[in-house]
């Protein structure tokens, strides 16, 4: 058995256990921080940031999806300083690759662009970045748009985690990232791709879709996938 | 009371945005009993007029004209509010933004063309090097994105600047 610990989250106790990550503990006492790249029953990687906490004592933030909780901490999920920099995490998403909603198959249905609205960013305040970005096309029912992608690695996450095919990794470093398929190869020739569509499911935005839908239509159903992880046990 | 003067621009965009503008019903009546609509496309004015309350921007920063009005209309607006996601983002008109010019016209104008093979050099603007938010070039007051906005929020912007209040407009509207 797990040893059964005590935090407070916004000033409230609340009971944990140890093993647990903040967001976990927070999310289960009804408390709502953001997370964009975090996935139910998928290993936490605090890729966007969004999910940043304030634990008092540590002079840095914090995210709460991959910080483990100790006894005794005090965590603070909302406050003016987060909410900005929560913003900055969000804006530079925008302006690092080429989100046009309007013309995106994942309008209206699109955890960035939700995001934006929830968090009150109606304009970005920095430069966009209109960077020359491929559209892998290869796949006979998928389409991978590089322009959509926020890496946030759900995919390469899925696809090692739930399908155990580890088709999709990270290439290159910051700004620069990327990620590929079979360690770069157009998707149609993967050998390692098992056409399961996990990924797709999973994205967040518009980056993976499958072929044949237009503007709006592509509605994606996550829940299927993190249902399946969570009856293998979730992650370790 | 003294009507707000109100004007609405139309730079690199497609219109929708001011029909949007059009598409708030019976609260137009409101906006017309209390504002004067001194600039706009359907206003027979040719230059941008003098000390304008409010003016509504629809459309990306894209050429030297744009360029030019746009400082111009800061200069003698008091509010400035971006309309709709090409004023608040550059949305389509920015999709050329990784292709230099002088090669978009090309292969438009030259290689696209059956005949009459010319890129079009009088009367019209030269393409800036990249289509910009309108905040990128001059400061805006209010963001409106969209595309197009909903009308409720047009029509709840334009309620609130007629009742001198810079409405907020947070979780009301979004990209797309």
């Amino acid at each position: 058995m797990p040893e059964k610990i005590s935090i407070r989250i916004d000033g409230e106790y609340v009971a944990a256990q140890e093993g647990q990550t903040i967001l976990e503990v927070a999310r289960a006492s009804g408390k709502y921080i953001p997370t964009l790249c975090w996935l139910e029953s998928i290993t936490p990687v605090g890729a966007c940031r969004l999910c940043i906490v304030e634990v008092s004592g540590v002079n840095r933030l914090l995210p709460a999806c991959t910080t483990p909780v100790q006894d005794g901490m005090s965590v603070t999920t909302h406050s003016e300083k987060l909410a900005a920099y929560r913003r900055i995490a969000l804006e530079f998403l925008f302006t690092e690759r080429n989100h046009q909603c309007a013309v995106c198959v994942s309008n209206n249905h699109c955890e960035l662009q939700a995001m934006a609205q929830r968090l009150g960013v109606n304009s970005v305040r920095y430069a966009y970045t209109f960077p020359k970005l491929p559209v892998d096309v290869s796949h006979e029912r998928f389409v991978l748009d590089h322009n959509r992608c926020i890496l946030c690695t759900r995919c390469v996450r899925v696809c090692a985690e739930v399908e155990g095919a580890h088709v999709w990794d990270l290439s290159s470093r910051g700004i620069r990232s990327m990620v590929i398929c079979d360690m770069s190869k157009p998707w149609g020739e993967s050998r390692n791709c098992t056409n399961c569509g996990k990924c797709v499911q999973v994205c967040p935005t518009g980056a993976l879709a499958e072929k044949g839908f237009a503007v709006e239509e592509m509605v994606k159903r996550d829940a299927k996938v993190t249902r399946l992880a969570s009856r293998r046990g979730g992650h370790q | 009371m003294k009507k707000t003067r109100l004007a609405t621009v139309w730079l690199d965009g497609c219109a929708g945005c001011h029909m949007s503008i059009l598409d708030i019903d019976e609260a137009i009546l409101n906006v017309a009993a209390r504002a004067d609509v001194v600039y706009g496309p359907l206003v027979d004015a040719q230059e941008f007029p003098k000390a304008v309350d409010v003016t509504i921007i629809e459309g990306a920063i894209s050429s030297q004209e744009d360029l030019e009005k746009v400082h111009a209309i800061r200069k003698r607006s008091k509010l400035i509010v971006s309309l709709g996601d090409c004023a608040v983002t550059a949305n389509v008109p920015g999709m050329r933004n990784n292709i230099p010019p002088r090669k978009l016209l090309e292969r438009i104008y030259i290689e696209g063309a059956q005949e009459n093979k010319v890129i079009p050099s009088e009367g019209v603007p030269a393409l800036l090097r990249q289509a910009v938010p309108v905040h990128q070039v001059v400061k805006v007051d209010l963001h409106v994105p969209g595309c197009p906005p909903p009308a409720s929020a047009i029509a709840f912007v334009l309620g609130e600047l007629l009742e001198g209040r810079v409405p907020n407009l947070t979780a009301k509207v979004k990209f797309g």
